[in-house]
């Protein structure tokens, strides 16, 4: 298998030695993980449980002129059914007015139809009964009258001449004069720097090219699931797995008209999100049912309606154009993007503008923006939303770009990459970042440099995400032996109990053996922001951090009275309370200080609320082999090496994991993800068969470098690392092929299908 | 005084496109206090889905963060995750 | 509408259940016996979240009935592990990081045991065309085709 220690390396820049944080332990909850007790959303039951299904469209577009359950009711077993008249009226203004603009209006649109559907599988009814059987016979007894309209499928479509207008009081939003007419296209952004129009007039080599990318759905193997239990008095309870319970306790309050305080909201293990988890789809429905049916309710969607219902992210259009000197210097860059937001406005287009030049330094340079609505699902966050299609633009343009210079396509970025005081896009500059450093490490990787063969190509591409902080919340509790908890409330999707335990381990100095972190439910640890973003092991780990500081800080003052000394004489080191000067007083360890801890004041414990600010980006630099197969259409990727700053790797093994991860989404979404819809708007491949996401027979190893450039802005130096890896893959994927088979390919996912057609043309 | 930059589609509305403003303000909520009186309503629309770099920090959930005399002050969209 | 009995072992112990004829083996492992190990992921064979071994064959638990378990072995994940002693296997996806959120896993193990039990030197295109039948949308393979392999090699006495 090669040489492990160049396969997956580890690129320190702090040269700090730490004792626990970046060592490979065992993860706490992987016990159950490998048995099959862990219980993730399906795993519940409750007593006297009903099933839930639901009723859904099969027309994309269309009014719905009436909805009769008489026949579903009087089935034996059925014990309610309920449709959007059943939900709280709400109104189009209605928003979650804060860091992000939630519009409630289009979510409880979304979660179940009021007067119109807008995708095939939106749902409009739901039933609770006895059996799962009983449910999904009684869903086919519901009789919906539809009025169809006219499906809107694609961008083109959306913004032809008359087109059918999807939402009647949507107007474009960022355009002046504001327009009175309503149209499809949601929102306009722009970001700009200097004056790319007089910047391009002084380039020497320009590449303008258009290119296009697909639907793509997260693709987590967990289809969403849930129980809800309602009781006479109004409380509600909530078994579920997503991507946040507080997210998920707030959505259901609001979109069901319930008191915050009476949901509560038990985090289940998560089976995958990757950001299609941040938002609701059954559990409102459930409740729902709970409450007409008095009994608890359990709904779980087939592989079906996770494709034809649940957000995937936007398929869109981008046009890129780079200009630079003969020397590789670029001179201008300009992006104009064009994404589907799927049936409400929403997509990531503004993130997608910002990010795309990023890793470049450049004065002059202007990025646009385009929210489009079509009769597609309403597309959901997915992994640095709105950046891989953005990169994939660009980084196919400087490829084509550095082949048009004669210039190797590392070096042409190497030679603009933004480092440490380079303005990006979005004006911003950037503190201290590891970009270079990235680069280097791929000039240095032995794959750099390796042979190719006969129709094989080599593509180098970068990406960029910002990583955020956020609201989080911990409590580090001490057991009466001297063991501890770290309470935490963000799901675990990757991991991060086990860097709660090594972060929590390095600040008490004791092994994360004696430490278990777990994830509270919302009525046991205070509001945290949902897991998302990249900010779990940063903002979640920052307030862990703080939580055991705070604990050892009331650990010195208990010893320092067991000692009767000043607490300025009290020292923490190795796990123990030693006192600076006296040679009396042995070192008390946390088992020591908490035997004593009723007598010092009662139970021990830290805890810290913060808002974490100060989240370092992450920028990744991919290299991918593929070879061709002239006869067939088939890529088959050979070698693939993927490096990123991720400012400080707490346990380096879920760090490469996330690079590996993210590389393989990217992989499939460049080569094979597709919706396929037909000219009526209904999705073809609602299964795993032809919705082909990569298997492990489609891949080599994933090769990892992991550069370490801290993060001033924690005290590890930990940046967030989730997101970047599935920013460059598409263009280290598309430049591969392109040089492989000696044409651009701008069109994804370079499927057989797609890539014969290419060839064919000469 | 702090150099504020304004996102182009708010200043298209509410500055005549003009998006540099010389602002003075000892932390945030002054900042757009005093926009908002050159500006009326601008205070609104920058609290729905913005964070604010000053200098090279951005915060999401800005409030009273403080804003020294040569700080630039920028407005951007908020920064969701997946 | 009237249950079928059935009457089969599953991990060792002679085990009967009541299931309606639409029921898949892996509805009655789930929601008939509690054993929610095995996990649903797609209902259409495609993922292997659902992988039991049958009368010693592996096979896609969503793809059988429960009345067709009569009479049969059933071996699920949940007996993988003796007692409180992981399988080299089990205890390999742990050491190496080969999970993540981990709902692919319990399909992986009761996969990867399979090939182990039937061609105990597996190499690596070897092990990654047995276990294509499972996906991970986590991991890219990557770690858990070295545990499988390493766990391989331990067994061997390699």
């Amino acid at each position: 298998m090669g040489n492990e220690e160049e396969m997956q390396k580890i690129i320190d820049y702090s040269g700090r030695e730490f004792r626990y944080v970046g060592t490979r332990t065992v993860r706490p909850d992987g016990f159950d993980k490998v048995t099959g007790r862990a219980n993730f959303g399906a795993d519940f039951t409750a007593n006297g449980m009903l099933f839930g299904a639901v009723v859904r469209s099969p027309h994309a577009h269309a009014k719905i002129k009436s909805i009769n359950v008489d026949k579903a009711l009087k089935l034996d077993g059925v014990k309610a059914v309920i449709t959007g008249k059943d939900f709280p009226k709400l109104d189009v203004n209605d928003k979650m007015v804060g860091e992000v603009v939630v519009s409630y209006y289009d979510m409880g649109n979304n979660v179940i139809a009021r007067e119109k559907v807008f995708y095939d599988g939106h749902a409009v009814a739901a039933v609770a009964a006895t059996s799962q059987e009983v449910a999904n016979a009684a869903a086919r007894l519901v009789e919906v009258e539809y009025d169809v309209l006219k499906p809107v499928m694609s961008i083109a479509a959306a913004t032809k001449k008359n087109a059918p207008i999807l939402h009647k009081h949507v107007r474009t939003g960022g355009v002046e004069p504001a327009p009175t007419k309503a149209s499809n296209v949601a929102n306009r952004a722009e970001f700009k720097l200097g004056d790319v129009d007089a910047a391009f007039a002084k380039a020497d080599v320009i590449i303008e090219r258009d290119y296009s990318t697909q639907t793509v759905h997260q693709g987590y193997i967990e289809p969403h699931a849930c129980v809800a239990s309602t009781t006479t008095d109004g409380s509600v309870t909530i078994w579920c797995s997503s991507q946040g319970q507080f997210m998920v306790r707030a959505y259901v309050a609001k979109l069901c008209g319930i008191e915050t305080s009476r949901v509560k909201v038990i985090p289940a293990e998560i089976g995958g999100g990757f950001g299609g988890k941040t938002v609701v789809y059954l559990e409102p429905l459930a409740v729902m049912l709970a409450r007409k049916a008095g009994r608890p309710v359990k709904m779980v969607m087939n592989r079906a309606e996770v494709l034809r219902a649940t957000g995937p992210t936007s398929g869109g259009i981008a046009r890129a154009k780079v200009g630079a000197k003969k020397d590789g210097t670029l001179v201008a860059g300009e992006i104009e993007l064009t994404y589907e937001a799927g049936a409400f406005p929403g997509s990531p287009v503004a993130l997608g503008c910002m990010t795309g030049f990023a890793p470049y330094n450049l004065t002059d340079v202007r990025c646009v923006g385009w929210d489009v609505v079509v009769n597609r699902p309403k597309a959901a966050a997915y992994r640095a939303p709105g950046a891989p299609v953005a990169a994939f633009a660009v980084e196919s343009a400087l490829d084509e770009l550095a082949q048009a210079l004669d210039m190797d396509p590392l070096e042409l970025r190497m030679k603009n990459a933004a480092t440490e005081g380079t303005q990006a896009p979005y004006g911003v500059k950037f503190g201290r970042i590891g970009y270079q450093e990235t680069l280097e490490a791929a000039r240095q990787h032995p794959h750099w440099s390796a042979p190719l063969g006969p129709n094989q190509g080599r593509g180098i591409a970068s990406g960029f995400w910002f990583n955020i902080g956020g609201t989080s919340s911990a409590e580090v509790m001490v057991n009466e032996d001297g063991t501890v908890i770290v309470a935490t409330g963000n799901p675990d999707i990757g991991g991060s109990r086990a860097s709660m335990a090594l972060m929590a381990a390095e600040v008490l100095g004791i092994d994360v053996a004696r430490i278990k972190p777990l994830v509270a439910d919302t009525e046991s640890v205070p509001f945290s922001m949902l897991t998302g973003g990249s900010r779990v092991t940063f903002a979640t780990g920052k307030a862990v951090i703080e939580a055991a500081q705070d604990a050892v800080d009331d650990m010195r003052r208990r010893a320092a009275k067991m000692w009767d000394v000043d607490i300025d004489q009290v020292e923490w080191e190795n796990g123990c309370a030693v006192c600076i000067e006296s040679d009396q007083h042995k070192p008390l360890s946390i088992a020591d200080i908490a035997r004593k801890a009723d007598k010092t004041g009662g139970a021990i414990s830290g805890k810290a609320n913060i808002n974490a600010t100060g989240a370092g980006p992450g920028f990744g630099t991919h290299i991918c082999d593929v070879e061709v197969d002239p006869e067939t259409g088939r890529v088959t990727v050979l070698r693939y090496t993927a490096i990123q700053d991720v400012g400080k790797a707490i346990h380096p093994s879920y760090v490469e994991g996330q690079l590996q991860g993210g590389a393989v989404q990217g992989i499939g979404w460049a080569l094979n993800e597709e919706y396929v819809y037909d000219q009526n708007g209904t999705l073809r491949n609602t299964g795993f068969l032809d919705y082909r996401v990569p298997v492990a027979s489609d891949l080599p190893m994933i090769d990892t470098v992991l550069v370490e450039v801290p993060n001033p802005g924690h005290p590890y130096g930990v940046r967030g690392v989730g997101e970047t890896p599935i920013v460059p893959p598409l263009a280290a994927v598309a430049n591969a092929v392109s040089r492989a088979a000696n044409r651009r390919l701008a069109d994804l996912p370079i499927s057989p299908p797609r890539l014969l057609a290419a060839l064919s043309k000469g | 005084m702090a150099k504020v930059v304004l996102p182009l589609e708010v200043a298209r509305t509410f500055a005549d496109g003009v998006t540099e403003h010389a602002v003075d303000g000892g932390d945030i909520r002054q900042i757009v206090r005093a926009l908002n009186q050159r500006f009326p309503g601008i205070s609104d629309r920058l609290s729905q889905g913005t964070a604010v770099a000053i200098d090279c920090e951005i915060y999401q959930d800005w409030f009273l963060e403080a804003v020294s005399a040569d700080s630039e002050v920028r407005f951007l969209p908020a920064i969701e995750g997946g | 509408m009237s249950k079928h009995h059935v009457s089969t072992t599953i991990n060792g112990d002679p085990t009967e259940f009541l299931c309606d004829t639409r029921q898949t083996l892996l509805d009655c492992l789930r929601d008939e016996l509690n054993l929610t190990g095995s996990k649903e992921g797609c209902g259409t064979g495609d993922c292997g979240a659902c992988s039991v071994m049958v009368d010693g064959r592996l096979v896609c638990s969503c793809l059988m009935l429960g009345v067709e378990a009569d009479g049969r072995r059933i071996d699920t994940i949940e007996g993988v592990a003796s007692g409180d002693t992981l399988h080299p296997l089990q205890r390999h996806f742990l050491e190496e990081a080969a999970l993540q959120c981990g709902i692919c896993t319990p399909g992986f193990i009761v996969a990867a045991k399979a090939l182990l039990e039937h061609n105990p030197n597996p190499t690596e295109t070897e092990v990654r065309y047995w276990l294509a039948g499972n996906l991970c949308r986590c991991t890219g393979y990557d770690k858990i085709i070295k545990a499988v392999m390493n766990a391989a090699a331990e067994m061997r006495g390699a």
